[in-house]
């Protein structure tokens, strides 16, 4: 069955008359592919290659009372045994980039352990193999230390701490809650009104991002005092700063090569293989291959986090949803990587596709003695969304309605609030919930066939609500000092390690494309955030809320 | 660790070089001969990226010793062409849109004609399980499926767009 | 003991792009003396299409036939900044970026066509062709290579373009969560239905019925791609796929993939695709992305079949034969719901 392209829908608002877009134009890369000569980063030839193996917590949780090396360093084809205290600057958390979050994961662990996998020692040899028998002479006294798997467990008083940065085992909002918080009305009173109360619990196992291609890199010393890095990340710069902060080293120096890559689906931004892989051709001054095979890549590379979540709606008789009250938990696992930001993005999207007029959410950033989650294809969203969705279906069971016209009653229009406080536009929900009944022979009634996203939307649906309940619930003390901590505070970031940025700004004046008057509109009238220049001194500012100083 | 020698032919070409004890044929190929067409995807025989094949028959090349195809004739991706000119299967996935990171295609491909060496009119059941051990994440195999059945002789009937 | 068949339904919306850190992609184009141009990222192609895609939007806005267009990614040194391929921010971000460069490099290669046409630049228009002439008289005409060569030849100009696409940082009230987390969305609905056997509690997809919104499809082909692709994930997602099957406890870990269980080509459905195109204002020529959610309606989509085929509800992904089978047996049997 052909795809269908649905031209007669919106069909005034496009051009469909252009040379190039539009067209099913062969992709670039396929004779490559065909071919098997698409250069991915393990396919780059460097006489002399040495490669790096990880010596692995085997246990969840332990503290690491001594590392006995001197077996390992006489093993054959042994060229160098690294430790944490060889890493220059080595801690981090990955969104440093945007000054989000605390320095919480070493790239080497010393001390501590905090997941199954955690490396502790990495091995240089002049084969795969060498570095492999070589890991098993490593003699590491573990003093195993109770762990904690479940979220709603971890964050119990007396739960054992998982990561040093965050006692509690919760990510900081903002300096100042344990939680994300999004308040947009009144849910409990919206609730006493209801005809039904609809309840749910769903769960999300974690899951593996899977890429053919392992994730990896491999590193080498350039002629000109540089450092070339063939890499398999999903973003280049995010990796080279990342390495060029941790291993104290100025970007200039580092050369980072890639842009084929075996697949990711976000699997491959966590930008470990780079500065391990660097950091091996620094010490030994030859090529370095850092690669993960497939047991790591299942178990030690940080899959799509699991995601539980509470959901309780109250809804009319006739379908209406007027409240909807989330709970959420990601498990982050033993440090935060990029679970912090997937909530945001999540709390963003919710209510799910859906206007309703009291809205609800407390959403919690967990630490546990698992695999650190990371990205996946539709980061933040997936595991709401199957909540969300499935609770559709329950409450469409509730109040004996169909599916689909239930979700085409409570459907967001062009010009409806969002909880986010900001009006929708450009929305296409109803019809494609009208083309895929119509596919599957799915009856629905002629209203909800006759109903269009450009249509009953906005006007009352457009206000503010009249009252929104907050509360002060989860409020970290000493937080707004930035002292709730246990650390001390952060050094100043370095700013060679970050992205180079052009000496002058881009002129933003022939920028047609720009997005300055896109953004959605601000219906009320909070201060629109200033738009500063990327300046060194942006850290004193706090244009962004996500910011922790 | 000590080396052996091994020959081999390798998509007609004779080829000597010495491998570890142990080595597996993958990284023959790709280190040692500079052939890096098949790919590494998994090093346990569970994923087919490194499919070839070895006397007519397709072979995982990470979970076959090196030292076994001594004497043999081992052919990859690398030789599928004639010169120019794509083999009949190159030229079915580009048209079908067969491939998105690449990485599993070679694997696929030599799986692909070694099914169409000894069946040139497969069925869709025939393609289905000729490339049940070769793992694609990102086309979810019907494009892959119809490209192999468009490759076929005569077969070009069965394939269907999704 | 039967098998029973059900439907369900689910629908979506999904944010591209991320406005929270700051977002920017840039791009350069530049053209040789033949008119022949190369557009630098360092933005990644991890399959989803963007060196593809990129190129389509370039040869687009320049004006130029495709073939004359090449992509360069990713290398750090000639490839300008890209916060990287994630957040669905792909094609809006670099392509907005690629637009602006192409458009600085077409106004110059006008510039330089309309010198030595002896014309006004705003009259001149290309005809995708490799042509340039003057709007409404197709006889006063230059070839691109001949304006880019003049250009670098006889005016000495460099027929290029730099673009960036940010969006600026966007505050979030942590007492409310106001803010503005995205610039636009893809839309998407599914109906799913599924066979399941009540005796193994085996769940088998029998066909998907789905229609996208995602903006713009650049190239349908690349859009069909994604959508087949990314609904395979989310049935795998839904029904296999876990790195912990008795989460949260740890173990049972599967290290290979014979443990790690993925839909094989035999267990692939039937799957009937609409695209619907509703251009975003931000978007590139109106694009959004479908790379990301083109998944996860599949879920519980999954899942609310399940339901309706044999009134079990699971809430835990994945749906493994022994949650469906242990849900039947709880509540005494199949107990199939209106068929639709």
């Amino acid at each position: 069955m052909p795809v269908e392209m649905r031209k007669e829908f919106f069909a005034n608002e496009r051009d469909d008359n252009l040379n190039e877009i539009g067209k099913p134009t062969q992709r670039q890369d396929i004779l490559g592919h065909v071919t098997g000569r698409s250069p991915f980063y393990d396919d780059h030839l460097f006489e002399g290659l040495l490669h790096m193996r990880c010596v692995r917590s085997p246990h969840h949780h332990a503290r690491v009372r001594s590392i006995d090396i001197s077996q390992a360093e006489r093993m054959p084809g042994v060229k160098r045994v690294i430790l944490a205290r060889d890493v220059p600057r080595n801690l981090n958390t990955l969104l440093s980039l945007l000054d989000f979050g605390l320095d919480d994961e070493p790239l080497i662990s010393e001390k501590k352990v905090s997941y199954k996998g955690e490396p502790v020692c990495a091995i240089v040899a002049e084969s795969e193999r060498a570095a492999r028998e070589a890991c098993e002479k490593v003699r590491v006294d573990w003093e195993p230390l109770p762990a904690v798997f479940d979220v709603e467990e971890a964050i119990k008083p007396g739960a054992p701490s998982v990561n040093e940065a965050y006692p509690t085992n919760l990510f900081v909002y903002h300096d100042k809650y344990d939680h994300q918080k999004l308040r947009y009305g009144d849910v409990e009173a919206a609730f006493a009104r209801a005809d039904h109360i609809i309840e749910g619990r769903y769960q999300m196992s974690p899951i593996e991002q899977a890429p053919m291609e392992t994730c990896g890199a491999i590193a080498a010393p350039e002629t000109n005092d540089r450092f070339v890095c063939y890499t398999s990340t999903q973003a280049l710069f995010f990796s080279l700063g990342t390495a060029a902060k941790l291993l104290d080293v100025s970007s200039a120096r580092l050369h980072f090569i890639g842009g084929t890559v075996g697949g990711g689906f976000g699997g491959k931004v966590d930008s470990l293989h780079e500065p391990m892989a660097i950091l091996g051709a620094m010490l030994t001054g030859r090529p370095c291959k850092y690669m993960f095979d497939r047991v790591e890549e299942m178990q030690v590379g940080a899959p799509r986090g699991a995601e539980r979540w509470y959901l309780k709606d109250g809804v009319t008789r006739d379908g209406r949803i007027v409240a909807r009250k989330f709970t959420g938990y990601f498990d982050s696992g033993a440090y935060t990587r990029l679970s912090s930001y997937a909530i945001i993005k999540a709390v963003g999207h919710l209510p799910g596709p859906y206007t309703i007029p009291n809205v609800y959410a407390d959403v919690y950033c967990v630490y546990t003695n698992r695999t650190p989650a990371t990205a996946m294809r539709g980061f933040g969203i997936t595991g709401v969304d199957f909540a969300i969705e499935t609770h559709m279906d329950k409450v469409a069971h509730a109040v004996g309605m169909d599916p689909i016209e239930l979700r085409i009653l409570n459907s967001y229009r062009d010009g409806d609030m969002k909880a986010h406080r900001r009006l929708a536009k450009n929305t296409a929900l109803v019809e494609c919930c009208q083309v895929a009944a119509e596919k599957a022979h799915w009856q629905i009634s002629a209203a909800a066939r006759h109903a269009t996203s450009l249509t009953g939307g906005g006007g009352e649906r457009a206000q503010l609500p009249a009252h929104t309940a907050t509360d002060q619930q989860g409020l970290v003390p000493g937080g707004r000092t930035g002292g709730y901590a246990r650390s001390t505070k952060r050094k100043e970031p370095d700013f060679a390690a970050r992205p180079p940025q052009p000496a002058a700004p881009m002129p933003a004046a022939p920028a047609p494309q720009r997005p300055a008057a896109s953004i959605e509109p601000v219906p009320s009238a909070p201060p629109a955030p200033p738009v500063a220049p990327r300046a060194p001194a942006r850290f004193s500012s706090s244009i962004s809320g996500l910011r922790r100083r | 660790m000590a080396k052996k020698p091994v020959q081999f032919r390798l998509n007609g070409d004779e080829k000597a070089v010495f491998a570890a004890e142990g080595e597996n044929l993958l990284d023959v190929l790709r280190r040692g001969v500079g052939d890096l067409t098949p790919k590494f995807g998994c090093g346990q025989g569970t994923c087919g990226a490194c499919t070839v094949i070895i006397d007519g028959e397709p072979r995982l090349s990470c979970i076959t010793l090196a030292e076994t195809v001594e004497g043999k004739a081992v052919s990859t991706v690398a030789g599928l062409a004639d010169g120019a000119r794509l083999h009949p299967l190159q030229d079915a996935f580009m048209r079908h849109f067969a491939a998105q990171c690449g990485y599993c295609t070679p694997g696929m491909l030599m799986a692909a004609k070694a099914l169409l060496d000894r069946n040139p009119r497969p069925s869709r059941e025939d393609v289905v399980d000729a490339i049940s051990g070769n793992l694609c994440r990102c086309t979810g195999y019907e494009a892959i499926i119809n490209a192999i059945l468009d490759a076929a002789s005569g077969a070009s009937q069965n394939a269907r767009r999704v | 003991m039967a098998r029973h068949r059900g439907k369900g339904f689910s629908c979506i919306n999904y944010p591209i792009g991320m406005n929270l850190g700051g977002d920017p992609s840039q791009a350069l184009v530049h053209s040789n003396p033949d008119g022949k141009f190369m557009v630098a990222l360092s933005s990644i192609d991890l399959g989803q299409g963007m060196k593809s895609v990129t190129r389509q939007i370039a040869a687009e806005t320049l004006g130029v036939p495709i073939a004359d267009v090449y992509v360069d990614t990713a290398d750090s040194d000639t490839g300008p900044h890209c916060m990287g391929s994630f957040a669905s921010r792909g094609t809006h971000r670099v392509g907005n970026a690629v637009i602006q460069a192409a458009q600085e490099a077409r106004a110059v290669m006008l510039e330089a066509a309309a010198e030595e046409l002896e014309v006004n630049a705003a009259d001149l228009v290309t005809d995708g062709k490799g042509n340039i002439h003057v709007r409404g008289a197709p006889s006063r005409a230059i070839t691109v290579a001949a304006a880019c060569g003049a250009a670098q030849f006889k005016q000495g100009r460099t027929v290029s373009g730099r673009g960036i696409f940010l969006i600026p940082l966007s505050d979030v009230d942590p007492d409310t969560g106001e803010m503005t987390p995205v610039s636009c969305f893809a839309h998407a609905a599914m109906i799913v239905e599924v066979e399941v056997d009540d005796e193994t509690g085996d769940v088998a997809v029998i066909e998907m019925n789905s229609a996208y919104e995602v903006g713009r499809a650049l190239n349908p082909r690349l859009v069909e791609q994604q959508l087949v692709g990314g609904a395979w994930m989310g049935m795998s997602h839904a029904l296999w796929e876990t790195t912990e099957p008795y989460y949260p406890d740890r173990s049972h870990g599967p290290i290979d993939f014979n443990t790690y269980l993925m839909p094989g080509p035999g267990n692939i459905a039937p799957h009937n695709i609409a695209i619907l195109e509703r251009p975003a204002p931000d978007g590139p020529y109106g694009g959004k992305g479908p790379g990301e959610m083109c998944a996860n309606p599949v879920l519980p989509a999954v899942a609310n079949a399940v339901f309706n085929a044999v009134g079990v509800r699971v809430d835990e992904l994945p749906i493994t034969p022994e949650k469906v089978l242990r849900g039947i047996r709880a509540q005494g049997g199949a107990r199939p719901q209106a068929r639709r």
